[in-house]
């Protein structure tokens, strides 16, 4: 993750940095799903009268929805087992003896420093970036763009928010959507006037206490006409929970000429069921990128999505998926083109080792009248023995005129020609074939920035020395 | 004496035989030349003679320092001080040149991420490589390129004589390192090669053709043919190749290059 500088945090840090602290409330955090435990966390977040309905609409839906049963088997999620609403204090209650040996083993090897291990063990819960926050804020706040929490954006930005929210992913979109509207708590809140860039990529790490990383995200990003940012969510160290199921829902609107990029970097620890939606409404001539790397989690499933609304609107998906002993990554990404001339791509990387299974699903739909449109779709798929698997699941849907649609996978192992030539020039095998994966996802990597990047290739070479839990 | 000494070698691709029992003593200062028309085994040679895995070892022993070579992986053969330049180099995607070289630079000086000593220093890599690319005639512009890739047969080559340079064996395998080079790059090539000969290197200089021989002299020349060495000798072999070609065994192919360079 990004270096940041450190900084002394003792109590007073709320009125030296202007920091959020959640208030201390009481509350005895109860497990299971019902109304009840819905309308307390609204009522415990002082919410406006319209989102506690809409949480418990959408407990209603969520309750209806079938489990899917099309991905990754999810049939072992006990819903009436899961704490949905936990204060970071509460969370906070493990020590750092308690923690698993492997996730300490891999900070150690990443170097991860302690004050910030014991963030991402869930230790502390806070990181000690108070002050890049705060700076980065004065200078956000000159140029008119909001970037907070997103709890924080329902209290002071009621009118905005209200605009948007549940607009692009409605609650009744999927199952798990509908449970992310009953119980979302944290997540970010961005929006980015007319004609303003953001230089620098915000990152969540700027402005993160423990209920950022929490189990029901909900981040809202509007980018206002001729706009840009880059928000990078997540690290490459994993992040270690005991919490089972995560389910963020992420909305994005790019209005015309404006980009969007959004940065995944994730990596929980191996007991995580990662179920994600993440949608982006692109208008005229906007450009809306993901760039979404999965490691860890036992299952996840997430496949960003680019609806492309109006003339000229383009869509990316760029992504890496490493699936390890016991995981099953099961990515991919969805272009809807809805209006014509619009353009979009896709391309998927998955590496499979000791038994892991990738899946790339995918989805691309033209509409009627959606004509002259452009779509391409390229997954590679690396396996590195014989237990690991992988699997593709196009799906194509179109019922549009001139339309260009191209579709390449590939699935290929580690050749054993370019592992035999770079272990001729004296590299060891392991490190041969950590360079190869490494030069595999290159595509992906060098979208990062720098320290991201480099971390994910020392991840993945602890990842290959089959270190990491 | 011999510093590295191959005994009856045989070996078999996919089940068959191709290499029948070849043996041949490399002493460090000497250059030797293994000329023979397609298909007569040479990369066969070179690949086994590295520790490619899709070469089997049917038999005889390859010993240099002491260790038989051919109980050792391919890294090692490379740490002990052994090259190959190669006929075909491999394109490996997304890993720069300059990160391959480094990489390879450091192993073979025994640096596993942990002894900083052992570490090839930012600056003395550069001054490196500067002096090497200067004699290769090539610029510092494929540096960030991926291995190989995108390469044209001539910069895939001097890329490969680089590598020599740069690691510095003690035994260098050059498996056709001029077919497919117009004549200024096989000189550019030749001229490298030629600043590296000494007493600490022994040369093997694979090739179908007698022209690279000009501007590398071999001391001892060898002809193989199917599988086997049919005859040895001094430099005066590859004139009278030069002429007659390969027709002496049997093959109708020419030592001479047919292209119009
Ligand atoms: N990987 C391989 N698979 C199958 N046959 C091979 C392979 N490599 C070499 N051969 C066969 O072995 C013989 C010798 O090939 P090679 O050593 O490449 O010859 P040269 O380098 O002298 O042209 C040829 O008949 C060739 O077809
Ligand atoms: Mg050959």
């Amino acid at each position: 993750m990004a270096t940041v500088p450190k900084v002394e945090v003792g109590t007073d840090y709320k009125e030296k940095y202007g920091f959020f602290v959640p208030e201390e409330y009481v509350f005895k955090a109860k497990r299971g799903l019902n109304p009840d435990i819905v309308k307390e966390i609204s009522w415990m977040k002082q919410e406006p009268e319209w989102m506690t309905k809409m949480r418990l609409r959408s407990l209603e839906i969520f309750r209806k929805k079938p489990m899917p049963t099309w991905g990754a088997d999810l049939s072992v999620i006990d819903f009436e087992n899961i704490f949905y609403y936990l204060k970071a204090s509460d969370k906070q209650s493990k020590t750092w003896e308690e923690l698993p040996p492997d996730i300490k083993a891999t900070y150690d090897r990443l170097g991860v420093p302690e004050a910030e291990r014991k963030f991402l063990a869930g230790v502390s819960a806070q990181y000690e970036s108070e002050v890049v926050y705060h700076s980065l804020q004065e200078e956000l706040t000159k140029k008119g763009v909001i970037f907070t929490d997103t709890d924080s954006a329902l209290r002071d930005h009621p009118d905005l928010f209200k605009e948007y929210f549940g607009t692009v992913i409605p609650p009744a979109d999927n199952k798990f959507s509908a449970l992310n509207t009953a119980v979302w708590s944290g997540g970010s809140f961005i929006y980015v006037p007319k004609g303003v860039r953001v230089e620098i990529p915000l990152q969540a790490y700027f402005r993160i206490n423990a209920e950022n990383m929490g189990q029901f995200e909900r981040t809202l990003i509007i980018c206002d006409e001729g706009s840009f940012v880059h928000y990078i969510e997540g690290c490459t160290a994993p992040i270690y929970t005991t919490d089972s199921l995560h389910s963020a829902v992420v909305e994005i609107i790019v209005k015309k000429d404006a980009r969007c990029r959004y940065t995944t970097i994730q990596n929980w620890s191996t007991n995580v069921f990662n179920l994600v939606t993440k949608r982006a409404m692109a208008y005229a001539d906007a450009t809306m990128e993901w760039v979404d790397g999965n490691l860890g989690s036992q299952i996840t499933m997430k496949y960003p999505s680019v609806y492309l609304m109006e003339p000229g609107a383009k869509g990316d998906v760029l992504s890496v998926a490493f699936a390890g002993k016991g995981q099953h990554q099961d990515a991919g990404g969805k272009m809807i083109h809805v209006a014509p001339n619009t353009t979009s791509t896709i391309t998927s990387k998955s590496i499979s080792k000791g038994g892991g299974r990738t899946s790339y699903r995918g989805h691309i739909k033209i509409y009627p009248g959606a004509n002259n449109c452009k779509s391409f779709v390229k997954c590679d798929a690396l396996l590195l023995d014989d237990e690991s698997r992988s699997d593709t699941y196009p799906y194509n849907d179109v019922d549009a005129e001139n339309v260009t649609l191209g579709h390449e996978a590939t699935v290929s192992k580690v050749s054993d020609e370019q592992l035999f030539y770079l272990m001729s020039r004296g590299i060891p095998r392991g490190e041969a074939e950590t360079m190869i994966v490494n030069g595999f996802i290159e595509p992906f990597t060098k979208e990062l920035p720098l320290e991201y990047a480099v971390e994910l290739n020392r991840l993945i070479q602890l990842e290959m020395e089959g270190s990491v839990g | 004496m011999a510093d590295f000494e191959i005994k009856d070698l045989r070996a078999s691709v996919e089940g068959r035989q191709i290499l029948k029992g070849v043996s041949l003593s490399i002493a460090k200062g000497e250059v030797h030349a293994v000329m023979g028309p397609n298909g007569s085994g040479k990369s066969t040679l070179s690949h086994t003679l590295m520790g490619h895995p899709g070469y089997t070892v049917d038999g005889g022993e390859v010993l240099f320092k002491g260790q038989n070579v051919l109980a050792l992986e391919p890294d090692e053969r490379a740490r002990l001080g052994m090259f190959l330049a190669f006929q075909y180099p491999v394109v490996v995607p997304g890993i720069s040149m300059a990160n391959f070289l480094r990489t390879a630079l450091n192993s073979k000086r025994g640096y596993d991420g942990k002894d900083k000593s052992k570490q090839v220093t930012p600056k003395e890599f550069r001054s490196m490589l500067k002096g090497e690319l200067e004699v290769l005639h090539m610029d510092d512009s494929f540096l960030p390129r991926y291995i190989n890739d995108g390469f044209s047969g001539g910069e895939k080559k001097r890329a490969e004589i680089l590598q020599m340079a740069m690691l510095k064996p003690e035994i260098a395998i050059l498996d056709e390192t001029d077919s497919g080079l117009d004549i200024d790059s096989i000189k550019f090539v030749a001229e490298a090669v030629n600043r590296m000969r000494g007493p600490e290197l022994g040369i093997l200089i694979i090739t179908h053709y007698t022209r690279v021989l000009e501007f590398i002299k071999p001391d001892f020349v060898h002809v193989l043919v199917d599988g086997q060495f049919v005859l040895s000798g001094g430099a005066e072999v590859a004139d009278r190749l030069e002429k007659t070609g390969y027709s002496e065994w049997g093959k109708e192919e020419t030592a001479q290059p047919q292209e119009v360079a």
